[in-house]
């Protein structure tokens, strides 16, 4: 019997992962071959998807890109003895590109089946929530303040400080909630997670819970992500079967419920509070801090806030130990960022790598340059919200500090390439379109202000008085900077004036 | 071309709130479970919803109002979703979004024969294989207008199926 494995991430159906399973399914029948088909996670190795994997002796070998025109001749290769072949991409772990990383958070994505609780196991799964119910809560604080892990949705907050709040807070109901509201472009970790290894999710929220005395946790998800929410539903499904959710957690005296909750297309629902809003059932609205959410969030209850990679990085830190997470990453960012290379790049997908790492090896090492071919122009990174770098300036080195030393944000962990086609003002004004279009409205400089700076954009596009123009933009960016409630309209500026200030030439034309 | 969703009805409706899980019981997920149903929300949900959860009326409108999604009117058997998102701007979504209004319907209407409503989304999460498009809940990466004539062309044929 042979064993293969074609990815069920969306990404990986998007190119045609569907066809390619059903025409090996097919073609295996015809020829009486005795195949066993899992649909994976993906590897994240985005440019050869669809890539189909073969157990052989040696190791699971790749094939990648597949289209459904290609699997008859795959069979006639000798493709289920792993035999050689155009498409043949080798020993999937021995490839350069993810040997070279250090995955920790997605130790087992689009290594096991995604919904078996069994594989979930035999890889590891649920030895991070064995030894927290093991150690007790304030040691699961410790180790989770030790390992240096700070919030990977973007601000960076010191994770095991709000543990601590929370647990600290005296309250009859805490809530545990997961932000899967990934709405930056350029990011899609949080869905290969939820699609590729929904239980890590799971266990670092049960985690989470017993930890900080919450009994209820929710996911909030994005209605653009059909095929993660289905994922997700199922594994909480099969959780509760398992006594991983509900009353007495493993056994235990901790009871966790856990539900999933799906947005309805509003980037602001990313910014925790207006997620808490949202997950309340009210407009996204944004809430003044303080009071900060680990202390009165949802429905006024102390409640933790994390990112669905935070809360997916803490499984392994218990399993390894914080000293272990701690030394990897550079200065004050500690552990593994998982990046995310997207747009024009010629190679790209999920490289999780200790921070410190600089942005040019990511785009030209990792990245290999543009899919257009033509030479790199621009670089965004953190999404919407973060900065763009011009080619010569990627020397930077990807660390919360350093970035922000440098202008832009880590943010969580996106990056966008573009090609020297790339008409930078027209990047700004998306910048400020797309705030006018998102914002909340509660607060002014946020509401109005990007409304004036699509405007004032055009006018400088279209030549109108351009010099005072410029020094009203600045000066717009200066006050939505200082005056806004949150980061939408506090970051909106960082897109417009980084390409305000390395490619000036693009608001001359 | 035949409708995925129910036909409207007060009574209905009802019916699809009184389905709510208790911690259900909140402005959005009744409005969604509306929407999922019949395919959008009509004014006169706005009623039904704020007096089922025990809210005000004015509450349940302006989250009707506030997010992208929820709809007021009957949406095409067919939504193509199109990422304008940074992402897939730098794999030419511009230049898709242009052959779209030319041979689809304009981004926010719908084609002549209202069987496709085009509509514009912030990222799918397919950013390194971009352009990306959603027809209805499929995925479909590095879109051309080719493929996604055919995309369109295969939902057609589930919705007639």
């Amino acid at each position: 019997m042979t064993t293969i494995y074609v990815p069920r991430d969306s990404a990986a159906r998007s190119v045609g992962a569907d066809d390619v399973a059903v025409a090996i399914a097919r073609e295996a029948a015809v020829r009486g071959a005795d195949v066993t088909l899992i649909r994976n996670g993906s590897r994240g190795l985005l440019w050869l998807e669809p890539l189909v994997e073969v157990v052989t002796e040696s190791g699971r070998v790749g094939y990648g890109p597949v289209t459904e025109s290609d699997v008859a001749g795959l069979f006639d290769a000798g493709f289920l003895a792993g035999s050689d072949h155009p498409l043949s991409v080798g020993i999937v772990e021995e490839i350069a590109w993810l040997k070279d990383q250090q995955r920790v958070t997605f130790s087992r994505v689009g290594i096991v089946d995604p919904l078996s609780l069994n594989d979930y196991e035999a890889h590891g799964g649920l030895v991070g929530l064995r030894r927290a119910l093991e150690i007790g809560g304030d040691a699961v604080v410790e180790e989770v303040l030790a390992s240096g892990l700070r919030g990977r949705g973007g601000a960076g907050f010191p994770a095991g400080i709000k543990w601590r709040t929370v647990r600290g807070a005296q309250s009859d109901q805490k809530y545990v909630c997961c932000n899967a509201d990934e709405g930056d472009s350029g990011t899609f970790a949080d869905r290969m997670l939820m699609e590729g290894d929904p239980f890590t999710l799971i266990e670092g929220m049960v985690i989470a819970g017993i930890t900080t005395g919450a009994t209820q946790g929710f996911i909030y998800s994005r209605s653009e992500y059909p095929d993660a929410n289905d994922t997700m539903r199922e594994a909480l499904e099969i959780a509760y079967l398992n006594g991983l959710l509900g009353n007495g957690v493993l056994g235990s005296e901790h009871a966790f419920d856990l539900s999933l909750r799906v947005g309805a297309g509003a980037y602001i629902c990313g910014e925790e509070t207006a997620m808490l809003e949202s997950l309340e059932g009210l407009r996204g609205m944004v809430r003044p801090k303080p009071p900060i959410p680990a202390l009165e969030g949802l429905f006024g209850m102390p409640t933790l806030v994390n990112n669905v990679m935070t809360l997916a990085s803490v499984p392994g830190i218990l399993v390894d130990g914080s000293a272990a997470y701690q030394a990897l990453g550079s200065e004050r960012s500690r552990g593994t960022q998982v990046f995310q290379l997207a747009g024009n790049i010629a190679q790209g997908g999920i490289v999780e790598i200790p921070f410190g790492i600089t942005l040019s090896e990511l785009v030209n090492t990792y990245g290999g340059g543009t899919r257009s071919g033509r030479p790199v122009r621009a670089v965004q990174v953190g999404g919407p919200l973060g900065a763009y770098f011009p080619a010569d300036k990627l020397d930077v080195s990807l660390d919360y500090e350093a970035m922000l030393a440098a202008g832009g944000m880590v943010g969580h962990g996106g990056v966008v390439v573009f090609d020297e086609s790339v008409d930078m003002s027209l990047q700004a004004r998306f910048a400020m379109e797309f705030c006018a279009k998102e914002s909340c409205g509660k607060c002014t400089p946020c509401r109005i202000g990007a409304v004036r700076g699509v405007e004032t954009i055009d006018k400088i596009r279209e030549g109108i008085d351009r010099p005072g123009n410029l020094v009203l933009l600045n000066d717009l960016c200066d006050l939505m900077t200082d005056g806004s409630l949150c980061a939408m309209g506090g970051l909106t500026p960082m897109p417009v004036q980084s390409a305000l200030r390395h490619f000036p030439e693009d608001f001359q034309r | 071309m035949v409708s995925r969703y129910s036909t409207w009805s007060a009574e209905a409706a009802q019916q699809v709130l009184d389905l709510l899980s208790e911690g259900e019981r909140l402005i959005l997920p009744a409005l969604q479970a509306l929407q999922h149903e019949f395919g959008y929300v009509p004014r006169e949900a706005v009623g039904i919803v704020a007096k089922h959860v025990n809210v005000s009326v004015a509450d349940t409108h302006g989250v009707l109002s506030f997010y992208h999604e929820l709809r007021t009117s009957p949406p095409a058997p067919i939504i193509v979703s199109v990422c304008v998102a940074e992402a897939c701007q730098a794999n030419g979504s511009r230049e898709l979004v242009t052959s779209i209004e030319q041979s689809i319907a304009p981004v926010g209407s719908r084609s002549a024969d209202g069987s496709v409503d085009v509509v514009e989304v912030f990222c799918l999460g397919n950013c390194a294989l971009g352009p990306a498009v959603l027809v209805n809940e499929r995925l479909v990466g590095r879109v051309n207008l080719d493929s996604l004539t055919r995309a369109v062309a295969t939902a057609r044929d589930e919705v007639n199926a």
